[in-house]
């Protein structure tokens, strides 16, 4: 995908999947780490 | 110039067939990042080990100079929301969030330098100024971008892009403490060098999302969306000027429900991992209650999109309502689960109030987008963003001094936060009251047709 609206063209289901894993997974990163830790709390 | 050129509002317009669902992502870079803010106390205790290592040495610098970090931040944050939401509007969102990159990544930098040569003055200069401002312009700048591509559901989209700065804590706590392990020597504090990889990772980061972002094109709709025939009392299909919204009753009225709301459970919050500890002695220790404070963390983050989300359903005045006359009950019941003993539904009590907290900020926009249409909404956003100012004072020092009040008044560890959670109900009824009182704004306040397409014109 261009920086520029010249070169655009349709939004690909590659690039939507791009651009979703690109934040989704270091925010599920950070999620699973938290509940891992938040266990302990009933332990 | 050339190059500079793409940042422009121009440049950023959305070509047919571009797909709606790439803003998100584009928003949840930059808020993914600046929410770093909410972890930056785990950069406190080794700053102050930095010439004596293992320990504090005479020259080290203290936690309470440290703390004004965050401070200068948070209130640089609110005042560049403020001052430069019109530029953020009227520039478009990738010349925003480019700044927002270099203010926020540059400020980690500085602050690098400032740990390197021990002057603390530059820290503040370098993460609290200069990543204020980034955090600022970072906040808004996504928010107008998203409701103009989600007409449908923008309580929705900007839950989404708020969410991020709800979770990015998760992230970056256990990042920070990584490359300061990484880079730390039997002589050395890694601060420094975690800085520089944490600035250049976070510009990048946000520079990818300025690079996704689009506008819509003028009267863009998305595909089957049909404009209510008959407008909702409360929702307008005309827009305010920014400075007119701050002559306007609801905007002020606004301002009390997020402060209100905000101070309840900010309040709560940075005494979280403490009130637990000392409601439940002997049961929750440091370490759990490093995990209760991660459990309030998700809550918050998740409150963000699923309330802004129903509120598209239910509307903006009912959903907070609902965080106004359920916290009530919430904060009252505290006391009385802490006293019997219930963990669980002591734990459960605070996941749900957090979830409002978020659900509160993440709401916001939508609600302004309702009252003052979509032309100036990330400016007047901006202006709002002081309530957060107010009430990230206000909460801590509530809790604080009526906390040390009852111990000083010789009532036990256990109980002395029973006045605190009635006093935050308290604050809830005047957010109720306040969030009761608004109305539909007067048609004088609207600007008019050729005012509106002069002001697109130009920007």
């Amino acid at each position: 995908m261009s920086f520029d609206n010249d070169g655009g063209s349709a939004t690909t289901a590659l690039e939507l999947a791009l651009a979703w894993g690109f934040v989704g997974i270091p925010l599920l990163w950070g999620v699973y780490g938290t509940l891992v830790n938040a266990m302990k709390l009933f332990q | 110039m050339g190059l500079l050129s793409i940042l422009d509002r121009s440049h950023t317009i959305a070509k047919p067939g571009f797909s709606r669902w790439m803003v998100p992502p584009a928003a949840l870079c930059i808020h993914l990042c600046i929410g770093q803010a909410y972890a930056f106390s785990v950069f406190n205790l080794p700053m102050t080990k930095l010439i004596g290592i293992t320990k504090s040495a005479p020259d080290d610098w203290k936690l309470t100079d440290l703390g004004w970090i965050f401070s200068i931040a948070i209130f640089f944050l609110g005042f560049s929301a403020a001052v430069l939401g019109r530029w953020v509007e009227e520039g478009g969102p990738r010349r925003a969030m480019f700044a927002a990159a270099l203010c926020f990544g540059g400020g980690f930098l500085v602050s690098a330098y400032g740990v390197s040569v021990h002057q603390l003055w530059i820290v503040y200069l370098g993460y609290g100024v200069l990543g204020g401002i980034g955090l600022g312009l970072g906040y808004i700048s996504p928010v107008s971008t998203l409701i103009k591509w989600f007409p449908d559901r923008p309580g929705m989209a900007t839950g989404m892009a708020i969410m991020g700065f709800g979770g990015a804590a998760m992230i970056a706590a256990p990042l920070s403490v990584w490359l300061m392990s990484l880079f730390s020597t039997p002589t050395h504090v890694g601060v420094a060098e975690a800085f520089v990889v944490m600035g250049l990772v976070y510009a990048c980061f946000m520079l990818v999302g300025a690079g996704i972002v689009r506008l819509p094109a003028p009267g863009w709709k998305p595909e089957g969306f049909v404009p209510p025939s008959q407008p909702k009392k409360l929702v307008t299909a005309n827009d305010v000027y920014v400075y007119q919204a701050l002559k306007t009753p609801q905007f002020w009225l606004i301002w009390i429900v997020l402060c209100m709301n905000v101070t309840a459970g900010i309040g709560v919050l940075g005494q979280a991992s403490a009130m637990s500890q000392e409601m439940f002695p002997g049961r929750v220790t440091a370490a759990t209650a490093g995990g209760f404070v991660g459990l309030l963390s998700i809550f918050n983050m998740a409150g963000r999109f699923f309330w802004a989300s129903t509120s598209d359903y239910i509307g903006r005045k009912n959903t907070y309502f609902i965080f106004f006359a359920l916290g009530f009950v919430l904060y009252a019941l505290v006391p009385y689960f802490g006293s019997a003993g219930n963990l669980a539904l002591f734990v459960l009590c605070f996941g749900i109030i957090l979830s409002m907290y978020g659900g509160g900020f993440a709401t916001v926009p939508a609600y302004l987008r309702d009252m003052f249409g979509t032309r100036y909404v990330g400016a007047i956003h901006g202006l709002l963003i002081t309530a957060w100012s107010v009430a990230g004072v206000l909460g801590p020092v509530l809790v604080n001094y009526i906390r040390q009040y009852q111990i000083d008044s010789g009532v036990p560890k256990a109980q002395a936060y029973n006045v605190t959670m009635y006093i935050m109900a308290g604050l809830l009824i005047v957010g109720f009251i306040a969030n009761f009182l608004i109305t539909a704004v007067d048609d004088r306040h609207h600007m008019d047709l050729d005012t509106v397409d002069d002001l697109v014109g130009v920007a």
